[in-house]
């Protein structure tokens, strides 16, 4: 119940942190997930975004219903979906209640200008580490290249670009065994 | 009966939408407005904007809101957990399977297809924000700053989030 209600907690303080959609978890997800809790290797994370991104829904849900099922099976995945969601609710519960036009004040807007491109920063980190953990080189770096140009610049479905990677790497270690025989 | 027909809808809108909470504008503007009339399309755009500046998955804020908007407290409990558990099926299944077959050479090379690939995902979510998010030359030095001290020096991302929005105040 005592590991349970710190899972709740981490997920929380991730989930009030997260401003800018799931992406922008990521580095607030790998740090605490990684590196201060070892929940996770870098390889099991990585795998983890894959995962949440080729599911429905949301990307941060996701990633965080895997994470706490991995740590403690159902129970862990409960406790970590509840409190990534928590902050959100109340937030946004207060906000519908109390103080719906919140956005024109002068000083939250200033904050949220601060923060937009924060943002792009904090995935930009997120990216970075992504690349050295990977430990990709040379010839390998051609498959995020072209990730990149199909989904970032002629917008294709990155479920089918995910999918496609995926059957590109059974076919290719499969010829490639055939090959050793 | 609302109650049940704003689990269903939100059961829907948390299955079918692939790619994350962006994703799901479209199925909600289909299910809230359309299908059911819940809301206007000025008060979804409204949801919209506090969804992005608030803390949280946009998925979960926008459910929240809309719920509460439809009913209350009891609407807004409802959306939200019915927004989540299609998730919470599929992803807890994938990851039993995951586990049974996880000595399987199928998934291994699966995995070894995909890793590099979600490298070039977040390259393009990098590109995408980028474009919309960063407006001047102020925008720049923050999300460079930003990248440096999280990226490089690996100071905790909660206290730059917190140092950003200050910096917000100061420069804008």
């Amino acid at each position: 119940m005592k590991e349970l209600f710190k899972y709740f907690m981490t997920f929380f303080k991730i989930g009030f942190f997260t401003i800018g959609g799931g992406y922008a978890m990521i580095p607030i997800l790998e740090k605490e997930v990684v590196d201060n809790n070892k929940w996770l290797t870098q390889e099991e994370f990585v795998d983890t975004i894959a995962i949440a991104q080729s599911a429905p829904g949301a990307l941060a849900i996701n990633a965080c219903i895997f994470i706490g099922n991995k740590i403690k099976k159902i129970s862990g995945a409960i406790a970590c979906a509840l409190g990534v969601a928590m902050p959100s609710f109340l937030i946004i519960l207060t906000i519908a209640k109390f103080v719906y036009g919140f956005r024109d004040n002068i000083i939250v807007s200033k904050v949220f200008e601060g923060l937009t491109p924060a943002v792009v920063g904090l995935i930009g980190a997120s990216l970075y580490s992504l690349v050295k953990s990977s430990g990709a080189k040379g010839k390998l770096f051609i498959v995020p290249v072209l990730a990149f140009i199909a989904i970032g610049i002629f917008n294709i479905n990155p479920i089918f670009i995910l999918l496609v990677a995926a059957i590109g790497s059974i076919l290719l270690h499969k010829y490639s065994e055939k090959e050793e025989y | 009966m609302v109650l049940l027909n704003l689990f269903l809808s939100y059961f829907k809108i948390g299955l079918f939408s692939f790619g994350g909470g962006l994703a799901m504008i479209p199925f909600i503007q289909e299910e809230l407005i359309e299908s059911h009339g819940w809301i206007t399309s000025g008060e979804f755009v409204d949801m919209l904007a506090i969804s992005q500046v608030t803390p949280g998955p946009i998925a979960i804020n926008a459910a929240t809101f809309l719920g509460y908007n439809i009913n209350g407290v009891l609407g807004s409990v409802v959306s939200t957990m019915s927004v989540i558990l299609p998730s919470f099926i599929i992803i807890t299944t994938i990851a039993h399977f995951l586990e049974k077959f996880k000595n399987s050479k199928y998934v291994d090379w699966i995995f070894r297809g995909i890793r590099p690939t979600v490298l070039g995902l977040v390259a393009s979510a990098l590109y995408s924000v980028g474009r919309e998010s960063i407006s001047d030359f102020k925008g720049v030095i923050i999300a460079i700053t930003m990248f440096y001290l999280v990226g490089i020096k690996k100071i905790n991302p909660i206290m730059c989030i917190i140092g950003a929005g200050i910096t917000g105040i100061l420069l804008y």
